[in-house]
């Protein structure tokens, strides 16, 4: 079972990490928990408008991966993006104000949820077409090889790209050419409301790598240090040169599909059992456990991220709204480089 | 200066900018080994090897899509797209993506890229091969359209717009590659934005671009001889548009007709029309008119295909109305 053999990869992860990468890993589960909990407050008082799809719930597998990336390294992300982008570690201040829309979002309050982008970080964008993202994730794979940079191209989507066709083109571009990408899909078991099985003929949907040669894995995605092996597995082959990896993170949303959705579709006993394997309590639990972390050590955490996401909602209500006259900056770029 | 043809005119443009900048680079069906469909790229991997002369999977969604991925990562690429019909494929890469990313966020990202595609009717390629879509792209913010007529202005346009940071889409007629003209040798840029006045006239503006500029001039030279003086303007990038030089043109004739190979319904030649309109109305002696493409898919048969498409003797019998 390519799960079991994760899970020893993970205990070993454990091991291995350092207290202080460990409770890193856990303040930005909270961190993410508790911005998209706030977001969801936020939406439901209108400061937040628009389609807003929330993370919560599948903080391990941003956080895993991303944590397994150098800061050099590029992200690309979906429409779900607020966890990828928090945890390549963009500022809760600027992600909160571009979902109210405001002048001091990361797009300047012309992006919203779905379109989040932090070049600095190498935050290359949230996409907002299903699979839309992976011929990006190539072709940034592509320059970093042309320009012959040590970096790797980590790309994030769900189940629901499988049987989008950029998938299947991007998967054997990256494989052909050899390119620095590490594909993550997030298997949340729903493409919207519709089940993966009544959606894809293969529903164990890491197997596409093997007819697009490339090493193929699934992974718990509730478990943080199980995503972030598997991570550091892919990118260490990346970086050797030999090309891309598939990662199947199996995880769940908390919520519906956007905040317009009360995912009627799924039972409640399904919800209780996945909510029983929240990520950020089994992290927590092992922590614990394992002697490398106290209670108070953890609240202190949590306290200190409230604190952030406080600071960041009063940021963002504080902020101008964007002038109207940048409403058709930022279409073009005069030669001489201006807008 | 050498006469060349539209096909050399653009491969010396490549070359030119592939030994000026090291983040140039090719990619595309076909563009390597093969030469190109249309043999533009001809020659070039022998001498730029595959890094920079890189043949594709036929996968047109992801080869737009890493274009604007490698255009973001810092490099400046040229994508060859086998014809325009074939680009149909990359639609989301090319309008949800390119065009986007530098708005949708608040330009804090580029995507310097350039799609060139050969488009257009004229040998019996039936309807999937033959047609000419520039109205798709002039529709879309954020995309740059860029569209020669003679060998000069595909090199001068293809220059400038791989050294600008806009996704540009650049357009080719199939039926031009092989049109010999003066081309200078070396650097030499066309500006975008900036229409060509072809044929200074008094009695009525043609305005055009692409293949349909060499059917204008036949019309206006012949017009001539019956006393019409037609002045013919190439607007050689329909995004930036230069209405001014077609206005002015305007209030000087009064008289107003575009001609595309597109189709006439919703073509690039109704925006034209509805500029003209806006910003020359009280000069216009008669409505502005548009000799286009039919509204049909093009047919196989010859007969059939030179039928629906424009050409001099419809110029000539519409102008011959107008005056």
């Amino acid at each position: 079972m390519a799960l079991e053999r994760e899970k020893h990869i993970a205990e070993r992860a454990l091991l291995t990490m350092t207290e202080t990468q460990l409770l890193d890993l856990y303040r930005r589960m909270v961190l993410i928990r508790r911005f998209e909990d706030k977001v969801a407050e936020m939406y439901s008082r209108g400061k937040i408008t628009g389609f807003c799809h929330l993370y919560a719930g599948e903080e391990a597998v941003a956080v895993g991966a991303i944590s397994a990336l150098y800061d050099k390294d590029y992200v690309v992300s979906t429409y779900r993006e607020h966890g990828h982008c928090l945890a390549k570690g963009s500022s809760p201040r600027a992600v909160m104000a571009e979902l109210f829309g405001k002048a001091t979002g990361l797009s300047r309050g012309h992006g919203g949820s779905m379109h989040l982008f932090d070049g600095e970080l190498r935050f290359m964008g949230g996409y907002a077409i299903v699979g839309g993202g992976l011929p990006l994730a190539a072709g940034l794979g592509l320059a970093v090889r042309y320009k012959e940079e040590p970096q790797v191209v980590c790309c994030f989507f769900g189940d629901g790209a499988l049987p989008q066709g950029a998938f299947h083109e991007a998967l054997n571009m990256a494989s052909l050419w050899k390119l620095p990408v590490i594909f993550i899909c997030e298997n949340n078991f729903y493409g919207m409301g519709t089940l993966v099985q009544n959606a894809i003929c293969q529903e164990e949907l890491y197997k596409f790598a093997e007819p697009y040669k490339m090493p193929g894995v699934r992974v718990d995605g509730m478990d943080v240090l199980a995503v972030h092996a598997a991570t550091l597995e892919a990118a260490a082959r990346a970086r050797e040169g030999e090309g891309p990896s598939l990662i199947e993170a199996m995880t769940y949303r908390f919520r519906g599909h956007s905040m317009s959705d009360p995912a009627e579709y799924r039972s409640k006993r399904e919800e209780r059992i996945w909510q029983e394997r929240d990520p950020i309590k089994h992290l927590r639990r092992k922590l614990i456990q394992d002697g490398r972390a106290n209670d108070a050590r953890l609240a202190a955490i949590d306290n200190e991220v409230a604190a952030v996401i406080d600071d960041a909602v009063k940021f963002a209500e504080e902020s101008p709204e964007p002038a109207l006259d940048t409403l058709g900056k930022y279409v073009y770029i005069d030669a001489d480089g201006a807008e | 200066m050498a006469q060349i043809t539209y096909r050399e005119a653009l491969n010396q443009a490549l070359r030119e900018e592939l030994d000026r900048d090291e983040r140039v680079f090719i990619m595309g069906e076909e563009v390597g080994y093969f030469g190109g469909a249309f043999k533009v790229t001809d020659g070039l991997l022998a001498v730029y090897g595959e890094k920079r002369v890189r043949d594709t999977p036929i996968a047109e969604l992801t080869i737009a899509g890493a274009g604007v991925g490698a255009a973001m990562g810092g490099l400046k690429p040229i994508v060859e797209l086998m014809t325009i019909n074939f680009g149909l494929l990359a639609m989301d890469q090319i309008v949800n993506h390119a065009a986007k990313i530098h708005y949708m966020f608040g330009g804090r990202a580029k995507v310097p890229l350039v799609i060139r595609a050969p488009q257009g009717a004229g040998h019996q390629l039936g309807a999937q091969h033959s047609q000419s879509l520039e109205a798709y792209f002039l529709h879309c913010p954020g995309l740059l359209v860029a569209i020669p007529a003679t060998p000069a202005d595909a090199k001068g346009l293809l220059k400038s717009c791989i050294r600008q940071d806009n996704p540009v889409i650049f357009l080719e007629h199939e039926s031009l590659y092989g049109v010999k003209g003066d081309v200078p040798e070396g650097e030499y840029l066309t500006p975008l934005g900036q229409a060509s006045v072809l044929r200074e006239g008094k009695d009525i503006t043609i305005v055009s671009y692409s293949k349909c500029v060499y059917d204008a001039v036949a019309a206006a030279e012949a017009l001539e001889n019956e006393g019409v003086d037609a002045e013919v303007i190439d607007l050689r990038t329909l995004n930036p548009l230069d209405t001014a030089t077609v206005v002015e043109s305007v209030r000087k004739t009064g008289k107003a007709m575009v001609v595309y190979e597109g189709w006439r319904t919703g073509g690039a030649g109704a925006e034209i029309a509805a500029q003209i309109y806006e910003a020359a109305f009280d000069h216009l002696d008669a409505p502005v008119e548009r000799v286009a493409t039919l509204d049909t898919p093009i047919p196989y048969n010859a007969r059939l295909e030179k039928a629906a498409l424009p050409g001099a003797a419809d110029i000539v019998k519409v102008a011959e109305r107008m005056v």
